[in-house]
């Protein structure tokens, strides 16, 4: 029996509704006993983020920040300010005169967002404030690369902040340039499928998941808009930590992979399928949860409905296809995954 | 960078928020730095002025204050060490009665590493000067707001025009300040510009920062030796004070304006924008201004070449534009080499070629 | 106005002796100011110190050009540096060595000094003894003090002990007026002989 059918045989022992459907996705919410529901299925759900923001069709990011928001704002009781890098979020969300956001929220500069999280929290601190609670937010090029150092020294100094880093794999805002979260292969504005070596080279690039464990944090989690229990119950975890705790959502980018708007969920789902996305908990350095792969899936399936990697799937570029394989091979063993 | 968009955090968040920094430490917040100031923090920061590089060099001067002259910041600078201690007080009154940032620019070395005797406020008039910090708008989950948009072309002309409305508004505010200041603790520190002799004199100096104690030295002795030279300090350089300094120039024959800096490829910079001043004042004509330019990077500033300064200009042989201790021979040297042989490399190290110096192991 | 200009070598505490000679100034009521030749020098590198007494407020910066008391914690500075450069001459120079002016080879300008305006004294070796550490800064500053009457022994031992913990503070004191009585031992010997 997997984790994931195991929690649901848990669930279901507690409920005074059957499951009918036990084992699939379908079964929703809806049937789920009121306390085990996700956030996002009340009707009052705080939104943190509240509609009419300019996100485009089918922004994983603009749903990976509303989930992850919401749910600190439950477990807090809405005590919470957030902190966001320069980047779709913040673009998206605040042109001003107007704002999307329900909560405190204060934009700064593109590499600086954990060092402002880390003044805001010393600030709640100094004026004896030990509810408020302090969440920084950034995309991956903000977070992996421009606020890479700032954000070591977050980890560094162990300030009371949850970073989260919406990784979409690239800066979309700018016009879907390679950051080091862009995977192998992907064809970029700055790493177009030209040449011998098409897309994104492999060999390049950082995992900040790897890294914020290094650094031996309280908590660091991955996790996928795709599932909602699995992300909200880390966002739960980490605001059960006090110190620094990283959380990197993966959000599909319907602009900058080339996938069609209504997909961004499945796509996020077929990447965690595919291996290529590994779900996982860490605390203080050491790996203590996973979460497995139900279905796995070849990683064509994922990579085919996605126009950044077309030209992996053609016959010329066999061995990109091997090497992403391979890389998917490797998450599963190192994060055991299945 | 971390150092003052930790601030930058802070401030927002409602706390009295002050930090330091100096030369490279402030090139490397150079973008926190103008975001400070559009935000309108009001953080309080000690620049301990220090040159920038390359060639690398740890020492005094103001280059790395004048690369942030545009940045929003309120600059003031400050003579002495018990001038620090004033102004810090009444930087944070400043700050927060504008909502902008305050940077005091001390000199760094000369004054941030000297022990000197200095007056301490009471604590109970600190805070009696300086009432508790109430933000009218801060980061608080009771009443929440959005900090930091991104304003497109409708409305960033207006936030830029009143960023400078407020500048000139602190003309008036640092005055009546440091007037308050000065009733409550029995000191006078100054407040846009602080004058020394100047009522009657002919030669008058123009500077900012500690050499205008070396000055005052030098004043003194010349004073009695029957010179008619004076200084006026700058304490304010943003805002920059014009009407106060034309107001003490108007009836000056020769202002001599010594500068720790200068804009490469233009000359020194509070020259320019003393010239800029006294063009505009109607009563100042035939004004001669002359730029010098000296404790670059440390290089001492001695009263001997000071004093030289001031015969020249009493004779009427003071260039408009003269490096203070320049080392000839040097320059020369390198020019001439420049003159037939035309070929890049790093400035520091083509001087030690041609003097013969290339590494510790290889000479040509 | 009376200027000091103290020359040693990285890890022999000139910074800290300007700055005690200053606190001790401050501790009489005087004005005073004291800061370093500002460099990046590391241990065992030529550095300097300046100093200034004075009963009315000091406005100028620039370093001491013309000391009218010249410190020398370390003799092999006179082949590395011009520790005399714009000393006056009818100041004081006061030297850390166990040799005489001959031996030093500095008997040339030493003898352009008043009478008793020139001190050697072995400063490294009453270190030792007292601190145990070869610093002959306090000691020189208890010389300092003996030589030339700007400050006096218990400022001295205020300035210490303000900036040292007791432990540290105690043997530097000793040291200091070990500096005080060779000094002081000295000259009152110069003037039983000159008497006789």
């Amino acid at each position: 029996m997997t984790e994931t059918e195991m929690s649901a045989q848990l669930i279901s022992q507690q409920q005074t509704v059957k499951f009918y459907q036990t084992g699939t996705f379908t079964v929703g919410n809806r049937l789920l006993d009121k306390e085990f529901r996700t956030v996002q299925a009340t009707q009052e759900r705080s939104n943190s983020i509240d509609s009419g923001h300019r996100a485009c069709q089918g922004c994983g990011q603009a749903l990976g920040a509303r989930y992850a928001l919401d749910t600190a704002m439950r477990v807090t009781g809405d005590k919470i300010i957030a902190a966001n890098a320069t980047g779709c979020l913040e673009v998206f969300t605040t042109p001003y005169p107007e704002t999307a956001w329900s909560i405190p929220w204060l934009h700064s500069l593109f590499g600086n967002v954990a060092s402002v999280a880390a003044g805001i929290s010393a600030s709640l601190k100094a004026k004896g404030d030990n509810e408020t609670r302090v969440i920084a937010q950034g995309g991956d090029g903000g977070t992996t690369d421009i606020g890479f150092a700032c954000l070591s020294g977050l980890f560094d100094r162990n300030d009371d902040v949850l970073y989260i880093c919406y990784d979409n794999g690239g800066y979309m805002n700018t016009g879907v340039q390679r950051s080091s979260a862009t995977p192998g292969g992907a064809r970029t504005s700055t790493t177009m499928p030209v040449g011998e070596h098409p897309g994104s080279s492999f060999n390049t690039g950082k995992y900040l998941p790897g890294i914020a464990m290094a650094h031996e944090i309280p908590y660091v989690a991955t996790a996928s808009v795709h599932d909602l229990h699995d992300l909200e119950r880390k966002v739960e975890k980490a605001m059960s930590f006090r110190g620094a705790r990283y959380l990197q959502i993966n959000v599909p980018c319907p602009l900058g992979w080339g996938s069609e708007p209504s997909q961004t969920i499945k796509l996020a789902r077929m990447g965690v399928e595919s291996g290529l996305v590994p779900l996982f908990e860490a605390e203080y350095g050491e790996l203590t949860n996973s979460t497995k792969i139900r279905y796995q899936i070849p990683v064509e399936d994922y990579l085919k409905s996605q126009r950044r990697f077309a030209h992996v799937l053609k016959p010329a570029n066999v061995e990109q296809l091997e090497t992403i394989r391979t890389l998917a091979e490797k998450n599963i063993r190192r994060y055991h995954l299945l | 960078m971390w150092n003052l968009s930790f601030c930058i955090g802070s401030s927002a968040a409602g706390a009295r928020t002050y930090t330091a920094t100096a030369s490279q430490g402030l090139l490397y917040m150079m973008e926190a730095v103008y975001n400070a100031s559009g935000l309108g923090l009001p953080i309080v920061m000690t620049l301990g002025n220090r040159a920038i590089g390359a060639p690398i060099n740890i020492w005094n001067d103001h280059s790395d204050a004048m690369s942030v002259r545009d940045a929003g910041w309120i600059q003031l600078f400050v003579e002495s060490n018990q001038q620090a201690v004033d102004v810090h007080n009444q930087a944070f009154k400043l700050a927060e009665a504008l909502s902008l940032p305050v940077m005091v620019n001390m000199d760094g070395f000369i004054l941030t590493h000297a022990i000197t005797r200095v007056d301490l406020p009471e604590q109970e008039l600190v805070d009696q000067f300086l009432p508790s910090f109430v933000p009218r708008q801060k980061l608080d989950t009771h009443s929440p707001l959005s900090i930091g948009a991104m304003v497109g072309p409708d409305a960033f002309t207006e936030v830029r025009y009143l960023a400078h409305h407020k500048q000139k508004e602190a003309l008036t505010i640092i005055e009546q300040q440091a007037e308050e200041f000065a009733q409550m603790f029995g000191r006078d520190s100054g407040g846009l510009v602080k004058s020394y002799f100047t009522e009657d004199a002919d030669i008058v100096f123009v500077a900012m920062g500690s050499v205008v104690g070396t000055l005052q030295d030098l004043i003194n002795d010349l004073r009695s030796e029957g010179y008619s030279v004076g200084i006026l300090s700058l304490r304010s350089f943003r805002p920059f004070p014009a009407n106060a300094i034309c107001n003490v120039l108007k009836n000056v024959k020769q202002v001599i304006v010594f500068e720790k800096s200068f804009a490469v490829g233009m000359g020194g910079i509070l020259a320019s924008e003393i010239h800029m001043a006294t063009q505009r004042y109607a009563d100042i004509q035939d004004m001669k201004i002359s730029s010098v330019i000296g404790g670059l990077g440390g290089r001492t500033i001695t009263k001997k070449s000071l004093r030289k300064i001031v015969e020249h200009a009493k004779n009427g042989q003071l260039d408009s534009e003269v490096f203070m201790d320049l080392e000839g021979s040097t320059v020369v040297r390198e020019l001439k080499r420049q003159q037939h042989e035309q070929t890049s490399g790093p400035v520091a190290e083509n001087i030690l070629r041609d003097m013969g110096v290339v590494s510790a192991s290889k000479t040509h | 106005m009376f200027q000091i200009r103290i020359h040693g070598r990285g890890g022999q505490g000139v910074v800290s002796a300007s700055e005690l000679l200053s606190v001790a100034a401050f501790e009489e009521g005087k004005y005073s100011q004291s800061f370093p030749s500002f460099g990046s020098e590391r241990m065992g590198a030529p550095v300097q110190a300046f100093a200034r007494i004075s009963d009315k407020n000091i406005t100028i910066r620039e370093p001491v050009m013309n000391p009218d008391m010249l410190i020398i914690q370390d003799p092999t500075l006179f082949q590395a540096v011009n520790v005399f450069d714009g000393a006056k001459t009818d100041g004081y120079l006061l030297i850390n060595s166990s040799k005489t002016v001959e031996q030093l080879g500095i008997d040339e300008i030493s003898s352009q000094y008043p009478k008793n305006h020139v001190m050697i004294l072995p400063a490294t070796e009453l270190a030792v003894k007292y601190i145990k550490q070869p610093k002959p800064n306090t000691v020189l500053l208890g010389a300092f003090a003996a030589l030339s009457h700007m400050v006096k022994i218990p400022a001295l031992e205020n300035a210490i002990r303000g900036k040292f913990a007791k432990k540290i503070a105690d043997p530097n004191i000793a040291a200091t007026t070990a500096g005080y009585n060779f000094v002081m031992n000295y000259l009152q010997q110069k003037t039983q002989k000159q008497g006789a």
